[in-house]
């Protein structure tokens, strides 16, 4: 049996949890992911749930990997703008987020970074007579900062009565 | 910001943890232990957390001693804040038992 894979999957900006939560199960099956290139993820043979996986829009910081990886996680790799950890599940439970505020906050920051490039875009996009594209794009970004903030909503009405 | 705000329990229990000098995942053990295993902080919650709390003075970055492991601790400011806070959930658990004790 062959001891890597290469899979093709394609997971649009608001499904990140389906992308992390399908990792997760590739690893419940026994493959651990080992590089992501762009939407192509490379796994090889683990234990069959031996690394929990998290996954995390940031830009780049080494500062934070550092800490991420002073806690007992390890940087996989990164693929623009995400950045992807995994954590032996027998260390214990790994998350990357675990109150209401921070995940609020996280949700801010997708949303901040998906506002300038769906703005770029649109700007481009109305400038350029063949901005066609430009334009596409910045519906599909509006259309991924509007499910975000959907999220969003859902956590801020919980935090008005808890944490 | 107003200053009587509550602290949530996560930046209660990271404030408390940096009583005495700790890096992150010995804040995050702390909490744990301290919670009786309730409260879980996660790497990057308490990396926003230290860098917020850092930026407001309430503690600082002790210098490196070249290992990776970056150590924390509280300033006279954030020891101030925390006492209030203490002084606050105070209030609330006499209330309680007041009311729903009868004591």
């Amino acid at each position: 049996m062959a001891d890597r894979i290469t899979m093709r999957k394609w997971f649009w900006v608001w499904d990140f949890e389906k992308e992390e939560a399908w990792l997760n199960e590739m690893s419940l099956n026994g493959w651990a992911l080992e590089s992501v290139g762009f939407c192509t993820y490379n796994f090889v043979r683990c234990e069959p749930g031996e690394y929990t996986i998290r996954i995390e829009m940031r830009k780049y910081d080494q500062a934070y990997v550092d800490f991420v990886e002073s806690t007992g996680a390890e940087f996989i790799d990164r693929m623009l703008l995400w950045i992807y950890f995994r954590k032996k599940t027998e260390k214990g439970p790994f998350d990357l987020f675990s109150d209401i505020d921070s995940r609020i906050g996280y949700l801010d920051r997708i949303g901040k970074f998906l506002m300038i490039v769906g703005g770029a875009n649109l700007i481009i996009g109305l400038v350029n007579t063949g901005g066609r594209i430009n334009l596409i794009c910045a519906t599909v970004l509006m259309y991924a900062l509007g499910r975000i903030h959907g999220k969003k909503e859902a956590l801020t009405k919980e935090r008005q009565l808890r944490e | 910001m107003n200053n009587d705000l509550a602290l949530t329990e996560s930046t209660f229990y990271i404030l408390l943890s940096l009583y005495r000098p700790c890096h992150g995942y010995g804040i995050m053990q702390q909490t744990e232990e301290l919670s009786g295993g309730r409260i879980r902080l996660a790497a990057g919650t308490l990396y926003g957390a230290l860098t917020n709390m850092c930026d407001k003075g309430w503690i600082i970055q002790l210098p490196a001693d070249g290992s990776r492991k970056k150590e924390y601790q509280l300033t006279s400011r954030g020891l101030t804040v925390l006492k209030n806070e203490v002084e606050r959930l105070r209030e609330l658990v006499k209330n309680g038992d007041m009311i729903l004790e009868g004591k």
